[in-house]
This record gives C-alpha cells, sequence and structure tokens, in this order.
C-alpha cells in the first residue's frame, strides 16, 4: 500500500512546514537532506517521518552546502528531491544553487524566512532574503521563486514548485515565512487524480545521439538520470552542448543565452499571481507571503467602507510579474506595497513604475507580522 | 603497450576535446591508468560507474573517461556523490579529490563522510599543495616547505590524511603513491569492491609548482623520491618513529567491516512501511 495514500483527500489540521513535505511527497518528492533551523525545522523532521515509507530517503547531512549537493546529486541520479532552511542556511547555499542552475538540475529549496542580518532574528518573522533569493549567487543565470502565504499554498506550490523545476530543468525556490511555516490550519489535502504532476523529460533517442545540453526549440534539453545508459557529463563549468568546458565565446553566449531564454520565453507559464478586486481598483495593494494574508483581509474591509481598493498576490516573485502588474499601474491612482523587511519588492514595483503611479510603502522589520489593520489604515488614507 | 592503449581506447572519450589541462609528467595521468585497469579488471559496465570530482587540477579527471561524470563544486564532491548513491544505490560511485578540496574547503564533508559509511569510494590525490590555483600551500604541505603563499617556509603543521581517514570511521584505507602502480592498481581495486567507505590516498607529484620552489627536480626525480621515500605498511610495523619519520607508509591501513548506511536505511523503510500500513489517519 502506498503510503501516500493515508492522507490524500483527508482533511487534516496542519502547520504551513508539514503541508509542504505533504506538497512534496504529492509532487513525487523522494528525497529530503537538509540541516535544522529555525522555523524551517518541522520540514525536516516530517520528512525524517514520512519519506521512509513511501520508499524515498531522508538524510541530515553536515551542513546546508552538503545538503543541497546531496539533494543536486540525488536529482541526477533521477529523483525528485528537495531540501529546506532558512536565511543563514539559504546564504550557505547559494554556491550550489548556481550549480544547479548551470547544469540544469531540477530541485526545490524552500527557505523560510526569520528576521536578520546574520543570526537574526531566530524565531520571528521576515520577509528579508527577495533580493538573496533573486541575486544570492554569482554570475549571470535566471531563478524562479514562488512565495506562499497559506497553508493550503504550502500544499499547492509545493507541487507547482516540482513541476516547474522539472519542466525547466531549475532549482525553484519557495519563500515561506516563520507566520506560514507554523500557523496551524484544517486543509482538505488533494486527491492523487486532482493533482497534476510533471516529470522531467527523458531522452528517446538512442545513446550515442543523446546530446545533453541541445539546444531544443522548448530550450529545455530531455535529462537522463546517470545509470540510465546515456554517460555524459555534468560540470558547474560553462560547457558546450555535450557537457564539455569551453571557453569558446559563440558557445559560452549560446549557452548563457538558452537557459536564460528557456525562462523568460515562458513567463505566461511560470506566472502566478492571485488578484482580488484589481478589476475597478483605485488602490492597489501588492503583497506576499504572511502579509497577502493581511492585505486580503484589510482590501475587503476597505471595499465594505467604499474604498475601491483591490490585491495582487505574487505567488511568483521571480521572474517579476511585471506583465501583470504593468497594465494596473496604468490604470489605478496609487499602489501600497506593505512587507516585512525596508522595501525590496517595492524597489522592483517602482522599476516596473517608472513613475507612473504613485507607489506608496509599508514596512515593519521588528519581528512582528503586519497586520490588516495598519494596511487598512493606510488605505483608507491614501 | 598494445594492451594499454586498447584499455584507454576503450575507456577514453572519443568526442571530448583534447588535450587534457594537466601539465606533462603530472601524476593525476597515472592515477587515471591505474583507476581504469581497476575498473576494467572488476569488470564494470561503464553505465554503472559514476566518477564525482570536485575542483583542482586532479578533479578534472572524469572529463576524459566515458562514465557518468560529475564535475562538482570546491570540496563538495562527497557531498554530491551522497546523493547519487542514496538515490541509485546499484551504481559505483567513484569520488576523485585533490588534497586541498577533500581536505580544506571539504574536510567537514570528508570526516562525516567516513562516519557515515555509505558504500563510497574516496580517491584523494595529495600533491602537498594547491596545484590548479598556482601552487599555495593546502593542508597537507610540510612545516617547513616554500609555496607562493609560505615565501619564508611553512609554519603550519599538515593533515595525514588517511590516520584522519581510519579515526573519522573510514570502512577502508590505504595508501599508494603514482610511482608504485601495481600496489596503486590493487588497492583502488580492492577500494571499489569495498562494502563501505573506502579512501585511497594516493602520493602525487606537482612538479611545476611544489617541486619547483622545493628544489624537488623533474617530475621523473619526484617519483623516484617517492621510490625512496616508500615502505610497506608490514614493514613499517618494525620500524621505530625515527626510521619512519619522512618516510611514506604505503598499502592498506585500515579494513574493516561495518554497518553501510544504504543497508541501515532499508530496514527504516520497512519499518516505516509497517507502520503506516496500519495507521489509518495521519498522525
Ligand atoms: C569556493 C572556491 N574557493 C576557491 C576556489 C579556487 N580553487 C580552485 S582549485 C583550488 C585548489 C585545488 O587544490 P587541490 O584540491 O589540492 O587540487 P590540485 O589542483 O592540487 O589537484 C582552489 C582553492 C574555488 N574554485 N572555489
Ligand atoms: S599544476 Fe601540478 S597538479 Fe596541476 S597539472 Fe600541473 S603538475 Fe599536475
Amino acid at each position: 500500500m502506498s503510503d501516500s495514500k493515508t492522507t490524500q483527500g483527508q482533511v487534516l489540521v496542519l502547520q504551513g512546514n508539514e503541508a509542504m513535505v505533504e506538497g512534496a511527497i504529492a509532487a513525487g518528492c523522494r528525497f529530503f537532506a537538509g540541516y535544522p533551523i529555525t522555523p524551517a525545522t518541522e520540514i525536516s523532521e516530517m520528512m525524517a517521518h514520512r519519506l521512509p515509507a513511501v520508499g524515498g530517503t531522508f538524510i541530515q547531512m553536515e551542513d546546508e552546502i552538503a545538503s543541497l549537493g546531496a539533494v543536486i546529486g540525488a536529482s541526477l541520479a533521477g529523483v525528485k528531491a528537495m531540501t529546506a532552511t532558512s536565511g543563514p542556511g539559504f546564504s550557505l547555499m547559494q554556491e550550489n544553487i548556481g550549480f544547479a542552475c548551470v547544469a540544469e538540475i531540477p530541485c526545490v529549496i524552500v527557505n523560510v524566512m526569520r528576521g536578520g542580518p546574520s543570526t537574526g532574528l531566530p524565531t520571528r518573522v521576515a520577509q528579508g532574503d527577495v533580493m538573496q533569493a533573486r541575486w544570492g549567487t554569482h554570475g549571470d543565470h535566471p531563478i524562479i521563486v514562488l512565495a506562499v502565504s497559506t497553508t493550503k499554498e504550502c500544499f499547492d506550490i509545493t507541487v507547482r514548485a516540482f513541476n516547474l523545476s522539472e519542466k525547466y530543468r531549475t532549482p525553484v525556490i519557495i519563500l515561506s515565512d516563520e507566520v506560514v511555516a507554523h500557523t496551524r490550519e484544517k486543509i482538505q489535502l488533494s486527491h492523487p487524480e486532482e493533482i497534476e504532476v510533471f516529470d522531467r523529460i527523458k531522452p528517446s533517442m538512442p545513446p550515442e545521439w543523446y546530446i545533453p545540453y541541445e539546444d531544443t526549440p522548448r530550450g529545455v534539453p530531455p535529462m537522463a538520470a546517470f545509470g540510465d545508459g546515456y554517460r555524459y557529463h555534468v560540470t558547474g563549468l560553462i560547457h558546450d552542448v555535450r557537457g564539455f568546458p569551453t571557453e569558446r565565446s559563440d558557445e559560452i553566449q549560446a549557452f548563457l543565452t538558452r537557459i536564460h531564454r528557456k525562462i523568460y520565453n515562458n513567463f505566461s507559464d511560470i506566472m502566478m499571481v492571485k488578484e482580488e478586486f484589481t478589476e475597478d481598483a483605485e488602490v492597489l495593494v501588492i503583497a506576499y507571503g504572511s502579509v497577502a494574508r493581511s492585505a486580503r483581509r484589510a482590501v475587503r474591509e476597505a471595499r465594505s467602507r467604499g474604498v475601491r481598493a483591490g490585491l495582487i498576490q505574487l505567488v511568483t516573485i521571480w521572474p517579476f510579474p511585471r506583465q501583470v502588474i504593468e497594465p494596473l499601474l496604468r490604470r489605478v491612482k496609487v499602489v501600497l506595497v506593505p512587507e516585512l523587511n525596508l522595501g525590496q519588492i517595492s524597489r522592483e514595483v517602482k522599476r516596473i513604475n517608472q513613475g507612473r503611479t504613485r507607489v506608496e510603502k509599508l514596512n515593519r522589520i521588528d519581528g512582528q507580522l503586519i497586520t490588516p489593520n495598519e494596511i487598512l489604515s493606510r488605505l483608507v488614507k491614501l | 603497450m598494445a594492451e594499454i592503449t586498447k584499455l584507454i581506447h576503450k575507456y577514453l572519450r572519443h568526442d571530448k576535446k583534447f588535450p587534457h589541462v594537466w601539465c606533462p609528467g603530472c601524476g593525476n595521468g597515472i592515477l587515471l591508468g591505474s583507476l581504469i585497469r581497476a575498473i576494467d579488471k572488476i569488470g564494470f559496465e561503464k553505465d554503472d560507474v559514476v566518477l564525482v570530482s570536485g575542483i583542482g587540477c586532479s578533479s578534472r579527471l572524469p572529463v576524459y573517461v566515458d562514465f557518468n561524470t560529475l564535475h562538482t563544486t570546491h570540496g563538495r564532491a562527497l557531498t554530491f556523490a551522497t546523493g547519487i548513491k542514496l538515490a541509485k544505490p546499484r551504481l559505483q560511485v567513484i569520488v576523485i579529490m585533490g588534497d586541498g578540496d577533500a581536505m580544506s574547503i571539504g574536510g567537514n564533508h570528508f570526516i562525516h563522510a567516513a562516519r557515515r559509511n555509505l558504500n563510497l569510494t574516496a580517491i584523494i590525490v595529495n600533491n602537498n599543495v594547491y596545484g590548479m590555483t598556482g601552487g599555495q600551500f593546502s593542508p597537507t604541505t610540510p612545516y617547513g616547505a616554500y609555496t607562493t603563499t609560505s615565501p619564508f617556509g611553512h609554519i603550519e603543521h599538515p593533515f595525514a590524511i588517511s590516520e584522519l581517514a581510519v579515526t573519522a570511521g573510514a570502512s577502508f584505507v590505504a595508501r599508494g603513491t603514482v610511482y608504485h602502480t601495481n600496489v596503486l592498481d590493487d588497492i583502488i581495486e580492492k577500494a571499489i569492491l569495498k562494502r563501505g567507505f573506502a579512501v585511497v590516498e594516493v602520493i602525487s607529484n606537482c612538479h611545476t609548482q611544489y617541486g619547483r620552489k622545493n628544489n624537488m627536480g623533474s617530475a621523473v626525480d619526484m617519483l623516484l623520491w617517492m621510490k625512496k621515500a616508500a615502505v610497506t605498511v608490514e614493514k613499517a610495523k618494525n620500524m621505530t618513529p625515527e626510521e619512519l619519520s619522512g618516510r611514506i607508509t604505503i598499502g592498506v591501513l585500515v579494513d574493516r567491516d561495518l554497518p553501510v548506511f544504504t543497508q541501515e536505511y532499508q530496514k527504516i523503510r520497512e519499518e516505516a512501511s509497517k507502520k503506516w500500513a496500519t495507521a489509518t489517519k495521519f498522525a
């Protein structure tokens, strides 16, 4: 009996971290390597509990660098793999995140954000790692970053993260935060037939025809697992289509362009936002993570008081969903971006706004959540 | 000679653009030969072998051979190998690292891999120096030696790689040199066949960086130095510490049977599925 059957379709009271584990297992994750850190630890603990019964593997490594290394190795051997950490551990992972980007290894990395910098505020909420998720590693590479705001989303978005990572052969980062991670909620877990699961495309040609980093029309070459009869070289060095290190400018350019193109040509598939009352909004709130929940409540409250407020909840954070936001920026009178940092996403909104509309910030960096009331009182005054 | 050429052609990658990156006379080529002979003798299918390496001159070895090959980040080869082995235990995972790679940036991964006892083979090329970055001291550079970052003589003390591996809990530990290729072929074969974490320390020459700074002569001179300095484990048993100072003991240092991680984990899987099969509700 497959173990997942014991949770599929059940109504359970779970915290966000636990729902992520269920989502990962539903998406086919069978390998987890991690190192304990608050507020992500429950993900490791639940994985240790859940994975062996579904024939998967949990391993606690000696640090976060090792954890992501093991995850990349497992993925190369053909198994869907994930790790979870928080700020300091996420910093340690950056070099290997770059490796996964360049070698095009699917994997999911959860960062349950806490206050920083450094050891910062281990048990308090923050959203300070938005830019680190985008630019933490060195060099030019695209990345996919998703944000979760409810326990249900922890399940659904984790499934989505695995799907995107398999589809585009890229690491996908999920930004959660301390409040989302530890809030317990009643959720209905999906049945397997309700979940769309995407597996990486494997080569079907004879091994001698396989070109592991070939530029296909999709820009995503099929991926053979080690041991499946396709022997090839994987490296973090810039490589030619066969995977061998190269310093030829035409090959360098072609490779780096392709790994960007495979993401940017598929914006519409990768982009995900949740909109509420945006059709006729005059005041627009843009929020993500736990703050999006406060924002939703505030926007509804504002509507009942006659303020034409609307909400865009960012689920995809990178690539930044400018196609959705830009047209709205032309229509609304003012935008409010509440976040638990000094303005990492509001800066991005201002960048695409190009001075068209007034963009206001609402920030907290004291380890406390922004409440619906705080957003509401700003909304009615804007 | 014809035999060797045939063997090389069987395993070298024909579509890889040669020449290789190594200096003429570098010990890395000799190690590659030994490794190929050992794998061929054991008779593995190419598809079942995975070569993983870190970053450094020695870590460029996998690119030239026709296996599943993975060139990772500096010092992290063993962690990537851990994931591969856990995901597909049937694969023969062999890890090649330099002394800087394995002992400095990767030192922590090394001792934990030994303790964890996965069925992996770790080959560490000890040339006493960071070759690829141009000859800075490494964790195995001897006291007093000259390198580009110890221009006045090195004041730190070296790690004994093999002895560290023994203490950290490896199942099998052996040391060889690139001069004694028969011994090297043999211990690499034994290490690969060993069930558990097996370490082979290979004393090698970096004449371009280390040899030159320390007046050790050419590649050949350095090989002759290995010939002179080496003493077998068996012989070393009857020698005093004074007699052994400056010598290199070669052969199998430790060979012991310890529970292997993947087998132990299989027990956990069985226990966990029994427990979950009887559970009606998620708890
Ligand atoms: C994180 C990181 N730090 C530093 C380097 C630079 N680096 C490349 S190779 C190397 C040392 C390699 O020495 P060793 O492992 O002894 O191998 P050898 O070249 O001697 O075979 C260093 C420090 C790097 N690539 N990555
Ligand atoms: S620098 Fe030293 S280790 Fe590197 S290839 Fe040359 S001789 Fe070998």
